[in-house]
Protein backbone atom coordinates (compact mmCIF):
# COMPACT_ATOMS: atom_id res chain seq x y z
CA UNK A 1 0.00 0.00 0.00
CA UNK A 2 1.49 3.46 -0.87
CA UNK A 3 -0.08 6.47 1.13
CA UNK A 4 0.24 10.24 -0.26
CA UNK A 5 -1.38 13.50 0.17
CA UNK A 6 -2.84 13.87 -2.97
CA UNK A 7 -2.78 11.56 -5.99
CA UNK A 8 -3.81 12.96 -9.57
CA UNK A 9 -5.14 10.49 -11.88
CA UNK A 10 -4.24 11.54 -15.34
CA UNK A 11 -1.34 13.17 -16.82
CA UNK A 12 -2.06 14.99 -19.93
CA UNK A 13 -1.95 19.23 -19.70
CA UNK A 14 -4.10 19.65 -16.37
CA UNK A 15 -2.85 16.67 -14.16
CA UNK A 16 0.40 18.05 -14.94
CA UNK A 17 -0.66 21.53 -14.14
CA UNK A 18 -2.61 20.06 -10.97
CA UNK A 19 0.47 17.63 -9.67
CA UNK A 20 3.43 20.82 -10.05
CA UNK A 21 0.69 23.46 -8.30
CA UNK A 22 0.79 20.72 -5.88
CA UNK A 23 4.17 20.13 -5.21
CA UNK A 24 5.14 24.31 -5.07
CA UNK A 25 2.76 23.88 -2.03
CA UNK A 26 4.55 21.39 -0.35
CA UNK A 27 2.27 18.13 -0.85
CA UNK A 28 3.46 14.62 -1.37
CA UNK A 29 2.00 14.07 -4.37
CA UNK A 30 1.72 10.89 -6.88
CA UNK A 31 0.45 11.61 -10.48
CA UNK A 32 -0.37 8.36 -12.25
CA UNK A 33 -0.90 8.10 -16.31
CA UNK A 34 -2.01 5.01 -18.38
CA UNK A 35 0.22 5.82 -21.22
CA UNK A 36 3.74 5.10 -21.51
CA UNK A 37 4.27 9.09 -21.61
CA UNK A 38 2.81 11.83 -19.70
CA UNK A 39 1.67 15.23 -22.01
CA UNK A 40 -1.62 13.47 -22.92
CA UNK A 41 -3.05 14.95 -25.99
CA UNK A 42 -0.66 18.31 -25.91
CA UNK A 43 2.27 15.17 -27.32
CA UNK A 44 0.42 15.04 -30.81
CA UNK A 45 -0.04 18.80 -31.11
CA UNK A 46 2.00 20.03 -33.29
CA UNK A 47 -0.08 23.64 -33.64
CA UNK A 48 0.60 26.49 -31.99
CA UNK A 49 -1.40 27.60 -28.83
CA UNK A 50 -3.63 30.73 -28.24
CA UNK A 51 -4.15 32.02 -24.89
CA UNK A 52 -1.82 34.35 -23.20
CA UNK A 53 1.88 33.62 -22.55
CA UNK A 54 1.06 32.19 -19.31
CA UNK A 55 -0.76 29.19 -20.67
CA UNK A 56 2.15 29.39 -23.43
CA UNK A 57 0.42 30.94 -26.47
CA UNK A 58 2.63 30.86 -29.46
CA UNK A 59 4.16 27.90 -27.80
CA UNK A 60 3.33 24.51 -29.88
CA UNK A 61 1.47 22.08 -28.02
CA UNK A 62 4.20 19.08 -27.81
CA UNK A 63 6.87 21.72 -26.19
CA UNK A 64 3.68 22.65 -23.90
CA UNK A 65 4.05 18.95 -22.11
CA UNK A 66 7.68 18.85 -22.79
CA UNK A 67 7.92 21.79 -20.33
CA UNK A 68 4.93 20.66 -17.88
CA UNK A 69 6.87 17.60 -17.34
CA UNK A 70 10.02 19.38 -16.70
CA UNK A 71 8.76 21.07 -13.96
CA UNK A 72 7.11 18.44 -12.79
CA UNK A 73 10.61 16.72 -12.38
CA UNK A 74 12.03 19.83 -10.53
CA UNK A 75 9.86 18.70 -7.51
CA UNK A 76 11.47 15.97 -5.25
CA UNK A 77 7.87 15.35 -3.39
CA UNK A 78 6.28 14.80 -6.76
CA UNK A 79 6.08 10.83 -7.71
CA UNK A 80 4.99 9.77 -11.04
CA UNK A 81 3.91 6.85 -12.31
CA UNK A 82 3.48 6.11 -16.51
CA UNK A 83 1.61 3.05 -17.64
CA UNK A 84 -0.57 3.08 -14.43
CA UNK A 85 -4.56 2.77 -14.96
CA UNK A 86 -6.53 3.69 -12.19
CA UNK A 87 -9.07 0.99 -11.75
CA UNK A 88 -11.18 2.27 -9.03
CA UNK A 89 -12.04 4.57 -6.28
CA UNK A 90 -13.44 2.04 -3.49
CA UNK A 91 -15.80 2.98 -0.13
CA UNK A 92 -12.61 3.12 2.17
CA UNK A 93 -10.99 5.62 -0.35
CA UNK A 94 -8.07 3.55 -1.44
CA UNK A 95 -7.64 3.75 -5.34
CA UNK A 96 -7.00 0.46 -6.97
CA UNK A 97 -4.05 1.39 -9.99
CA UNK A 98 -2.46 -1.66 -12.56
CA UNK A 99 0.67 -1.23 -14.06
CA UNK A 100 2.19 -2.55 -17.25
CA UNK A 101 5.72 -3.11 -16.92
CA UNK A 102 7.64 -5.03 -19.73
CA UNK A 103 7.27 -8.91 -17.50
CA UNK A 104 4.05 -8.35 -15.66
CA UNK A 105 1.07 -6.28 -14.94
CA UNK A 106 1.39 -5.41 -11.71
CA UNK A 107 -1.92 -4.39 -8.70
CA UNK A 108 -1.12 -1.66 -6.99
CA UNK A 109 -3.02 -0.08 -4.10
CA UNK A 110 -2.99 3.59 -2.91
CA UNK A 111 -4.64 5.91 -0.14
CA UNK A 112 -4.76 9.26 -0.48
CA UNK A 113 -6.54 12.18 1.02
CA UNK A 114 -7.30 14.20 -1.75
CA UNK A 115 -7.63 13.01 -5.65
CA UNK A 116 -8.06 15.29 -8.08
CA UNK A 117 -9.48 13.58 -11.52
CA UNK A 118 -7.99 14.89 -14.97
CA UNK A 119 -9.04 11.66 -16.72
CA UNK A 120 -10.12 13.54 -20.45
CA UNK A 121 -11.92 12.89 -22.74
CA UNK A 122 -13.78 10.36 -25.07
CA UNK A 123 -14.48 10.79 -28.99
CA UNK A 124 -18.01 10.77 -30.00
CA UNK A 125 -19.07 8.84 -32.73
CA UNK A 126 -21.42 9.11 -35.32
CA UNK A 127 -23.93 5.90 -36.96
CA UNK A 128 -24.41 5.77 -41.19
CA UNK A 129 -24.40 3.33 -43.13
CA UNK A 130 -21.23 0.99 -43.12
CA UNK A 131 -19.27 3.57 -40.80
CA UNK A 132 -17.12 0.26 -39.55
CA UNK A 133 -15.06 0.31 -42.81
CA UNK A 134 -11.61 0.16 -43.17
CA UNK A 135 -10.35 3.46 -43.50
CA UNK A 136 -13.07 5.25 -41.22
CA UNK A 137 -10.88 5.93 -38.35
CA UNK A 138 -11.72 8.74 -35.06
CA UNK A 139 -10.07 12.03 -35.32
CA UNK A 140 -7.81 11.03 -32.35
CA UNK A 141 -6.35 7.73 -34.36
CA UNK A 142 -5.56 9.70 -37.37
CA UNK A 143 -3.55 12.40 -34.97
CA UNK A 144 -1.85 9.28 -33.18
CA UNK A 145 -0.94 7.81 -35.89
CA UNK A 146 0.69 10.58 -37.76
CA UNK A 147 1.97 12.65 -35.49
CA UNK A 148 3.13 9.78 -32.79
CA UNK A 149 3.71 6.67 -35.20
CA UNK A 150 4.66 9.00 -38.28
CA UNK A 151 2.11 6.71 -40.51
CA UNK A 152 -0.44 8.41 -42.64
CA UNK A 153 -3.95 7.35 -42.73
CA UNK A 154 -4.63 7.04 -46.18
CA UNK A 155 -4.24 8.87 -49.37
CA UNK A 156 -7.24 11.35 -49.74
CA UNK A 157 -8.96 12.08 -46.74
CA UNK A 158 -12.87 13.29 -46.35
CA UNK A 159 -12.94 15.00 -42.65
CA UNK A 160 -16.21 15.32 -40.78
CA UNK A 161 -16.81 18.02 -38.01
CA UNK A 162 -15.65 21.47 -38.86
CA UNK A 163 -14.30 22.15 -35.01
CA UNK A 164 -11.36 23.40 -33.66
CA UNK A 165 -9.86 19.32 -33.95
CA UNK A 166 -11.23 18.92 -37.16
CA UNK A 167 -9.68 21.56 -38.74
CA UNK A 168 -6.48 21.07 -37.20
CA UNK A 169 -6.43 17.70 -38.01
CA UNK A 170 -7.04 18.91 -41.73
CA UNK A 171 -4.41 21.62 -42.25
CA UNK A 172 -1.94 18.45 -40.01
CA UNK A 173 -3.25 16.17 -42.80
CA UNK A 174 -1.88 18.44 -45.78
CA UNK A 175 1.18 19.30 -44.07
CA UNK A 176 2.23 15.52 -43.82
CA UNK A 177 1.52 15.90 -48.02
CA UNK A 178 -2.37 13.55 -47.84
CA UNK A 179 -4.75 15.35 -49.86
CA UNK A 180 -8.18 16.40 -47.91
CA UNK A 181 -10.96 16.69 -50.24
CA UNK A 182 -13.26 17.95 -48.20
CA UNK A 183 -14.55 19.43 -44.40
CA UNK A 184 -18.08 18.83 -43.84
CA UNK A 185 -20.21 19.87 -40.73
CA UNK A 186 -23.50 19.58 -40.37
CA UNK A 187 -23.73 22.94 -38.23
CA UNK A 188 -24.87 25.89 -40.55
CA UNK A 189 -22.14 27.65 -39.27
CA UNK A 190 -17.76 26.19 -38.59
CA UNK A 191 -17.76 25.53 -35.01
CA UNK A 192 -14.25 26.33 -34.54
CA UNK A 193 -11.82 29.15 -34.84
CA UNK A 194 -11.62 31.04 -37.84
CA UNK A 195 -8.39 31.90 -38.23
CA UNK A 196 -7.61 27.48 -38.38
CA UNK A 197 -10.25 27.86 -41.05
CA UNK A 198 -9.16 30.21 -43.50
CA UNK A 199 -5.85 28.46 -43.39
CA UNK A 200 -7.10 25.51 -45.11
CA UNK A 201 -9.58 27.04 -47.15
CA UNK A 202 -6.97 28.91 -48.63
CA UNK A 203 -4.65 25.83 -49.37
CA UNK A 204 -7.80 24.56 -51.36
CA UNK A 205 -10.11 22.50 -49.31
CA UNK A 206 -13.44 23.50 -49.13
CA UNK A 207 -15.57 23.92 -46.40
CA UNK A 208 -19.44 22.59 -46.62
CA UNK A 209 -21.61 23.34 -43.82
CA UNK A 210 -24.98 22.59 -43.45
CA UNK A 211 -23.85 18.61 -44.15
CA UNK A 212 -23.78 15.04 -43.06
CA UNK A 213 -22.27 11.90 -43.93
CA UNK A 214 -24.52 9.45 -45.27
CA UNK A 215 -23.18 6.29 -46.17
CA UNK A 216 -19.51 5.22 -47.05
CA UNK A 217 -19.16 2.40 -49.75
CA UNK A 218 -15.95 0.26 -50.82
CA UNK A 219 -15.44 -3.86 -51.20
CA UNK A 220 -12.48 -4.45 -48.37
CA UNK A 221 -11.97 -0.74 -47.20
CA UNK A 222 -13.58 2.62 -48.02
CA UNK A 223 -13.70 4.15 -51.58
CA UNK A 224 -16.38 6.52 -51.65
CA UNK A 225 -18.35 8.67 -49.24
CA UNK A 226 -21.50 10.11 -49.97
CA UNK A 227 -23.03 13.20 -48.06
CA UNK A 228 -25.70 15.23 -48.14
CA UNK A 229 -27.28 18.47 -47.42
CA UNK A 230 -29.70 18.45 -43.89
CA UNK A 231 -32.57 20.40 -43.19
CA UNK A 232 -33.55 22.00 -39.72
CA UNK A 233 -34.76 19.11 -38.02
CA UNK A 234 -30.65 17.31 -39.25
CA UNK A 235 -32.32 14.97 -41.34
CA UNK A 236 -30.56 14.51 -45.06
CA UNK A 237 -32.76 15.96 -47.90
CA UNK A 238 -32.96 13.95 -50.69
CA UNK A 239 -31.51 15.44 -54.07
CA UNK A 240 -28.59 17.33 -52.01
CA UNK A 241 -26.24 14.54 -52.23
CA UNK A 242 -22.34 14.85 -53.23
CA UNK A 243 -19.72 11.53 -53.41
CA UNK A 244 -16.29 12.40 -52.62
CA UNK A 245 -14.25 9.14 -53.95
CA UNK A 246 -11.70 8.70 -50.71
CA UNK A 247 -9.79 6.02 -48.65
CA UNK A 248 -10.01 7.74 -45.32
CA UNK A 249 -13.36 9.24 -43.23
CA UNK A 250 -12.27 11.02 -40.46
CA UNK A 251 -14.84 11.64 -37.73
CA UNK A 252 -13.95 14.62 -35.48
CA UNK A 253 -17.91 15.24 -34.35
CA UNK A 254 -16.77 16.21 -30.96
CA UNK A 255 -15.60 15.01 -27.01
CA UNK A 256 -17.38 13.60 -23.90
CA UNK A 257 -15.86 13.98 -20.89
CA UNK A 258 -14.00 10.65 -19.23
CA UNK A 259 -16.48 10.60 -15.91
CA UNK A 260 -16.64 7.12 -15.18
CA UNK A 261 -14.36 7.58 -11.66
CA UNK A 262 -17.02 10.78 -10.52
CA UNK A 263 -19.99 8.41 -11.34
CA UNK A 264 -18.01 5.39 -9.23
CA UNK A 265 -16.95 7.10 -6.39
CA UNK A 266 -20.61 9.17 -5.68
CA UNK A 267 -19.93 12.54 -6.72
CA UNK A 268 -22.81 14.30 -7.66
CA UNK A 269 -23.19 14.81 -11.48
CA UNK A 270 -25.10 16.79 -13.83
CA UNK A 271 -25.89 16.53 -17.73
CA UNK A 272 -24.70 19.68 -19.33
CA UNK A 273 -25.47 19.57 -23.50
CA UNK A 274 -22.30 22.93 -23.51
CA UNK A 275 -19.75 20.81 -21.64
CA UNK A 276 -20.33 17.68 -23.45
CA UNK A 277 -22.27 15.25 -21.37
CA UNK A 278 -22.18 14.21 -17.81
CA UNK A 279 -19.68 16.14 -15.23
CA UNK A 280 -19.70 16.45 -11.29
CA UNK A 281 -20.99 19.28 -10.28
CA UNK A 282 -17.84 21.24 -8.13
CA UNK A 283 -17.20 24.90 -6.54
CA UNK A 284 -15.00 27.36 -8.50
CA UNK A 285 -12.10 25.72 -6.85
CA UNK A 286 -12.86 22.40 -8.82
CA UNK A 287 -13.68 20.62 -5.48
CA UNK A 288 -16.58 18.21 -6.12
CA UNK A 289 -19.35 17.35 -3.62
CA UNK A 290 -17.13 14.93 -2.21
CA UNK A 291 -15.09 16.74 -0.04
CA UNK A 292 -11.96 14.67 -1.18
CA UNK A 293 -12.48 14.66 -4.67
CA UNK A 294 -11.47 17.50 -7.47
CA UNK A 295 -12.22 17.68 -11.16
CA UNK A 296 -9.74 19.31 -14.01
CA UNK A 297 -9.73 19.65 -17.53
CA UNK A 298 -12.14 17.88 -20.19
CA UNK A 299 -13.16 15.65 -17.48
CA UNK A 300 -14.88 18.72 -16.05
CA UNK A 301 -16.26 19.51 -19.06
CA UNK A 302 -15.24 19.59 -22.59
CA UNK A 303 -12.69 23.28 -23.24
CA UNK A 304 -9.10 24.28 -24.58
CA UNK A 305 -6.34 22.99 -23.27
CA UNK A 306 -4.99 26.36 -21.61
CA UNK A 307 -8.13 26.48 -19.22
CA UNK A 308 -7.33 22.72 -18.66
CA UNK A 309 -4.01 24.13 -17.49
CA UNK A 310 -5.49 26.71 -15.25
CA UNK A 311 -8.10 24.46 -13.85
CA UNK A 312 -5.17 22.00 -12.99
CA UNK A 313 -3.11 24.50 -11.27
CA UNK A 314 -6.29 25.67 -9.37
CA UNK A 315 -7.31 22.11 -8.08
CA UNK A 316 -3.86 21.81 -6.99
CA UNK A 317 -3.35 24.78 -5.10
CA UNK A 318 -6.63 24.39 -4.09
CA UNK A 319 -6.71 20.74 -2.68
CA UNK A 320 -3.07 21.46 -0.98
CA UNK A 321 -4.44 24.37 0.77
CA UNK A 322 -7.51 22.29 2.13
CA UNK A 323 -4.62 20.00 3.62
CA UNK A 324 -3.54 22.92 5.89
CA UNK A 325 -0.16 22.88 3.66
CA UNK A 326 1.12 26.49 3.60
CA UNK A 327 1.85 28.26 0.56
CA UNK A 328 2.29 32.42 1.16
CA UNK A 329 1.18 33.40 -1.86
CA UNK A 330 -1.90 30.63 -1.94
CA UNK A 331 -4.62 34.35 -2.22
CA UNK A 332 -2.69 36.24 -4.70
CA UNK A 333 -2.00 33.04 -7.13
CA UNK A 334 -5.83 31.45 -6.88
CA UNK A 335 -7.01 34.35 -7.61
CA UNK A 336 -5.41 35.25 -10.63
CA UNK A 337 -5.78 32.09 -11.75
CA UNK A 338 -9.86 32.31 -11.61
CA UNK A 339 -9.47 35.75 -13.23
CA UNK A 340 -7.43 34.09 -16.22
CA UNK A 341 -9.93 31.10 -16.60
CA UNK A 342 -12.41 33.57 -16.62
CA UNK A 343 -10.59 35.42 -19.56
CA UNK A 344 -10.18 32.33 -21.44
CA UNK A 345 -13.81 31.93 -21.67
CA UNK A 346 -14.69 35.27 -22.50
CA UNK A 347 -15.66 36.24 -26.36
CA UNK A 348 -18.22 34.47 -28.58
CA UNK A 349 -16.60 31.29 -29.06
CA UNK A 350 -16.60 31.32 -24.98
CA UNK A 351 -20.35 31.61 -24.60
CA UNK A 352 -21.53 27.75 -24.39
CA UNK A 353 -19.05 27.09 -21.66
CA UNK A 354 -20.18 30.16 -19.78
CA UNK A 355 -23.63 28.91 -20.07
CA UNK A 356 -22.34 25.31 -19.46
CA UNK A 357 -20.87 26.43 -16.10
CA UNK A 358 -23.87 28.07 -14.62
CA UNK A 359 -25.36 24.55 -14.25
CA UNK A 360 -22.76 23.13 -12.60
CA UNK A 361 -21.42 24.89 -9.69
CA UNK A 362 -22.47 24.74 -6.27
CA UNK B 1 -19.95 34.35 -45.44
CA UNK B 2 -16.54 34.05 -43.51
CA UNK B 3 -18.75 31.43 -40.58
CA UNK B 4 -19.56 29.14 -43.46
CA UNK B 5 -16.75 29.04 -45.86
CA UNK B 6 -13.84 30.18 -44.01
CA UNK B 7 -12.91 32.64 -46.44
CA UNK B 8 -13.51 36.70 -45.50
CA UNK B 9 -15.24 38.95 -47.77
CA UNK B 10 -13.56 42.53 -49.86
CA UNK B 11 -15.67 44.24 -46.35
CA UNK B 12 -13.90 41.84 -44.03
CA UNK B 13 -10.95 43.19 -45.30
CA UNK B 14 -11.57 46.75 -46.11
CA UNK B 15 -11.64 46.45 -42.10
CA UNK B 16 -8.23 45.10 -41.45
CA UNK B 17 -5.98 46.40 -44.61
CA UNK B 18 -4.33 49.81 -43.73
CA UNK B 19 -5.32 52.44 -45.70
CA UNK B 20 -3.83 53.53 -48.81
CA UNK B 21 -1.76 56.24 -47.62
CA UNK B 22 -0.26 54.35 -44.76
CA UNK B 23 0.78 51.71 -47.56
CA UNK B 24 2.39 54.48 -49.18
CA UNK B 25 4.75 54.69 -46.20
CA UNK B 26 6.61 51.41 -46.22
CA UNK B 27 6.34 48.01 -44.65
CA UNK B 28 3.73 47.36 -42.58
CA UNK B 29 1.01 44.50 -40.91
CA UNK B 30 -2.03 43.16 -41.90
CA UNK B 31 -3.89 40.72 -39.39
CA UNK B 32 -6.99 39.09 -41.16
CA UNK B 33 -8.56 38.82 -37.29
CA UNK B 34 -11.80 38.71 -37.07
CA UNK B 35 -13.25 36.45 -34.01
CA UNK B 36 -13.27 37.46 -30.04
CA UNK B 37 -10.93 34.17 -29.64
CA UNK B 38 -8.47 34.25 -26.23
CA UNK B 39 -5.66 35.02 -27.84
CA UNK B 40 -2.72 38.00 -27.72
CA UNK B 41 0.97 36.82 -28.72
CA UNK B 42 0.33 39.61 -31.31
CA UNK B 43 0.70 41.97 -28.47
CA UNK B 44 3.11 40.88 -26.61
CA UNK B 45 5.60 40.09 -29.89
CA UNK B 46 5.62 43.41 -30.68
CA UNK B 47 8.78 45.22 -29.58
CA UNK B 48 7.25 48.80 -31.17
CA UNK B 49 3.87 49.15 -29.26
CA UNK B 50 2.44 48.53 -32.94
CA UNK B 51 -0.32 46.65 -31.75
CA UNK B 52 -2.51 48.33 -28.63
CA UNK B 53 -2.68 46.52 -25.40
CA UNK B 54 -5.02 45.09 -24.76
CA UNK B 55 -8.16 44.82 -22.18
CA UNK B 56 -9.24 41.67 -22.48
CA UNK B 57 -7.78 38.69 -23.88
CA UNK B 58 -10.50 38.16 -26.32
CA UNK B 59 -10.29 41.56 -27.98
CA UNK B 60 -9.44 41.94 -31.50
CA UNK B 61 -6.04 43.32 -32.17
CA UNK B 62 -6.01 47.03 -33.12
CA UNK B 63 -2.83 48.63 -34.84
CA UNK B 64 -1.59 51.31 -34.69
CA UNK B 65 -0.39 51.90 -37.93
CA UNK B 66 1.86 54.41 -36.99
CA UNK B 67 4.40 52.79 -34.97
CA UNK B 68 3.98 49.34 -36.76
CA UNK B 69 6.75 49.53 -39.21
CA UNK B 70 6.47 45.74 -40.58
CA UNK B 71 9.18 44.39 -38.71
CA UNK B 72 7.81 40.50 -39.61
CA UNK B 73 8.05 39.27 -36.18
CA UNK B 74 4.94 38.96 -35.27
CA UNK B 75 3.99 36.84 -38.19
CA UNK B 76 5.57 33.87 -36.40
CA UNK B 77 4.02 34.25 -32.95
CA UNK B 78 0.45 34.56 -34.11
CA UNK B 79 -1.43 30.98 -33.38
CA UNK B 80 -4.09 31.34 -36.61
CA UNK B 81 -1.47 32.23 -39.17
CA UNK B 82 -3.57 35.47 -39.82
CA UNK B 83 -0.75 38.07 -40.25
CA UNK B 84 1.07 39.39 -43.03
CA UNK B 85 3.27 42.21 -43.97
CA UNK B 86 2.96 43.97 -46.78
CA UNK B 87 5.45 46.58 -48.38
CA UNK B 88 3.72 48.17 -51.01
CA UNK B 89 7.17 51.24 -51.80
CA UNK B 90 8.92 48.06 -52.96
CA UNK B 91 8.91 48.23 -56.14
CA UNK B 92 7.09 50.65 -58.86
CA UNK B 93 4.92 47.66 -60.00
CA UNK B 94 5.24 45.12 -57.20
CA UNK B 95 4.66 44.90 -53.37
CA UNK B 96 6.28 42.67 -51.47
CA UNK B 97 4.32 40.19 -49.28
CA UNK B 98 5.49 38.38 -46.20
CA UNK B 99 3.30 35.42 -45.11
CA UNK B 100 3.59 32.42 -43.14
CA UNK B 101 4.59 28.93 -44.64
CA UNK B 102 4.21 26.32 -42.87
CA UNK B 103 4.76 23.21 -45.62
CA UNK B 104 7.49 21.45 -47.56
CA UNK B 105 9.23 21.48 -49.35
CA UNK B 106 10.04 25.46 -48.91
CA UNK B 107 10.73 27.12 -51.81
CA UNK B 108 13.94 28.86 -53.09
CA UNK B 109 14.45 32.40 -53.41
CA UNK B 110 14.16 33.30 -57.12
CA UNK B 111 11.69 30.21 -57.91
CA UNK B 112 8.72 30.57 -59.09
CA UNK B 113 5.60 29.32 -57.39
CA UNK B 114 1.71 29.87 -57.82
CA UNK B 115 -0.07 32.83 -56.03
CA UNK B 116 -3.22 32.05 -54.28
CA UNK B 117 -5.84 33.70 -53.11
CA UNK B 118 -8.13 32.84 -50.06
CA UNK B 119 -9.57 30.13 -51.23
CA UNK B 120 -6.73 28.36 -52.82
CA UNK B 121 -7.48 29.46 -56.52
CA UNK B 122 -4.23 30.37 -58.24
CA UNK B 123 -4.10 33.85 -59.38
CA UNK B 124 -1.01 34.52 -60.59
CA UNK B 125 2.61 32.93 -60.73
CA UNK B 126 5.01 35.25 -58.31
CA UNK B 127 8.52 34.90 -57.56
CA UNK B 128 10.00 34.47 -53.88
CA UNK B 129 12.10 36.89 -53.07
CA UNK B 130 13.01 35.98 -49.43
CA UNK B 131 13.01 32.89 -47.18
CA UNK B 132 13.30 33.21 -43.34
CA UNK B 133 13.80 30.54 -41.52
CA UNK B 134 15.25 31.52 -37.79
CA UNK B 135 15.17 29.01 -34.76
CA UNK B 136 13.17 32.01 -33.22
CA UNK B 137 10.38 31.43 -35.36
CA UNK B 138 9.66 27.75 -33.91
CA UNK B 139 9.12 25.98 -37.51
CA UNK B 140 6.65 28.90 -38.97
CA UNK B 141 9.30 29.89 -41.98
CA UNK B 142 8.08 33.61 -43.32
CA UNK B 143 7.52 33.70 -47.19
CA UNK B 144 8.28 36.91 -49.66
CA UNK B 145 7.12 36.98 -52.67
CA UNK B 146 6.91 40.05 -55.28
CA UNK B 147 3.05 40.65 -55.76
CA UNK B 148 1.73 42.44 -58.79
CA UNK B 149 0.67 45.40 -57.43
CA UNK B 150 -2.98 44.66 -59.40
CA UNK B 151 -3.25 41.32 -57.18
CA UNK B 152 -1.80 42.38 -53.78
CA UNK B 153 -5.18 42.55 -52.01
CA UNK B 154 -6.28 39.12 -53.45
CA UNK B 155 -3.08 36.80 -52.93
CA UNK B 156 -2.90 35.10 -49.60
CA UNK B 157 -0.93 31.63 -49.48
CA UNK B 158 1.50 30.09 -52.53
CA UNK B 159 1.75 26.39 -53.79
CA UNK B 160 5.08 25.56 -54.47
CA UNK B 161 6.35 22.99 -57.15
CA UNK B 162 5.57 23.73 -61.06
CA UNK B 163 5.68 26.45 -61.38
CA UNK B 164 9.25 27.32 -62.82
CA UNK B 165 8.52 29.56 -65.43
CA UNK B 166 6.82 32.86 -65.53
CA UNK B 167 3.81 32.38 -67.67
Amino acid sequence: MMHTDILVIGGGPSGLSAAIAAGKSGAEVLLVEGNQYFGGQLVKQTHMFFGSEKQYAATRGFDIGKKLVEEVEVYDNVKTLHSTTALGIYEDGIVTLEQKTESEDVYLKVRAKTIIIGTGALERSLPFTNNDLPGIYGAGAVQTLMNEYLVKPGKRVLMVGAGNIGLIISYQLLQAGVEVAGIIDASSEIGGYLVHASKIRRSGVPIFTGYTIVKAEGKDHLEKATIAQVDRHWKPIPGTEKEFKVDVLCISVGLTPSSALFWQVGCEMEYVRDLGGYVPKRNQYLQTTLKNIYVAGDSAGIEEASSAMVEGSIAGLSASHNLGFIYEDYQRDIQELLQELEGLRGGEKGEHIRNGYNMVGF
Amino acid sequence: MLKTTGVPNDQDLDGVFPPQERLGKGPVVVVECFETIPCNPCYTACHFGGIEAFKDITDLPTIDFEKCNGCTLCISNCPGLAIMVIDYQYHKDYVKMTIPYEFFPLPKEGEWVKGLDRRGEVVINVQVILVKNAKHQDKTPLISIAVPKAHFKKLRNIEVGDSNDQS
